[in-house]
């Protein structure tokens, strides 16, 4: 799975980009994000207010519930800004 | 049509390629979004705006087939920048045409607030303080909300 991380996700995170293989019981958002605040400091601040999370799953925005595989794009960052 | 591109932009010109040979455009909107050199209080020298440029392309082209879907247009644009800009700088710019001017007047204000809610570009501002990443406005996500059309058969 590709990881990709923008704006503050990625000055927290310290990472823009990154290949990961999460266990096989992550199948979704929600579960990939939880797994992830459990990979170390940095990324547990980054993941600590889900609120200001958004993710996108193949340049395409994704809920908690939505379903993540080992093929997929996934992009983790904050809330809009552009305009 | 759209475009992502670092470079800057010649207003005039965009909106005279927009039109040309199309005599059916009785109304042509225009928004153009500059750098402001203040942000609550704090001035800025600069700032730079990043995006997430597959999913920047993608969510562009899909605001502009909603557009195109909700009102009867002859031509619309969207160009939107990214990189370092400075106060005065234009960031981005959209455009409606239509035979009247109801149509061209709300799919340019529609493009507008749908795009900022829904393209991923962020804006790091260089400030007094330092660098800061501009947060989201919830006026933003009222204005987005505005267009959001109700599903009668959707449970509330």
């Amino acid at each position: 799975m590709k990881l990709l991380y923008f704006a503050w996700v990625k000055t927290k995170t310290g990472l823009s980009e990154e290949e990961v293989t999460p266990p096989e019981d992550v199948a979704t958002v929600a579960e990939l994000l939880t797994w992830l605040e459990g990979r170390g400091p940095e990324f547990a601040d980054a993941l600590s207010d889900r609120e200001a999370i958004r993710v996108a799953v193949n340049q395409s925005f994704a809920r908690p519930g939505d379903p993540v595989g080992p093929n997929d794009e996934v992009a983790l960052f904050p809330p809009v800004t552009g305009g | 049509m759209i475009r992502v591109q670092e470079a800057d932009f010649d207003v005039g010109a965009e909106l005279a390629k927009l039109t040309d040979g199309n005599t059916a455009v009785g109304g042509l909107a225009v928004f153009v979004g500059l750098v402001r050199d203040m942000a609550g209080g704090s001035g800025i020298s600069a700032m730079t705006l990043e995006h997430y440029p597959a999913m920047t392309e993608k969510m562009l082209a899909e605001i502009e087939a909603e557009a195109q879907a909700r009102w009867p247009l002859e031509a619309s644009l969207i160009i939107h920048r990214y990189g370092r800009l400075e106060p005065g700088d234009q960031i981005v710019l959209v455009a409606a045409a239509s035979a009247h001017r109801e149509a061209a007047f709300e799919a340019c204000q529609f493009l507008m607030d749908w795009l900022k809610t829904k393209a991923p570009f962020w804006k790091l501002e260089e400030t007094d303080q330092g660098a800061q990443w501009v947060d989201a406005r919830s006026s933003d996500d009222a204005a987005a909300a505005r267009w959001v059309k109700r599903d009668p058969d959707a449970a509330e």
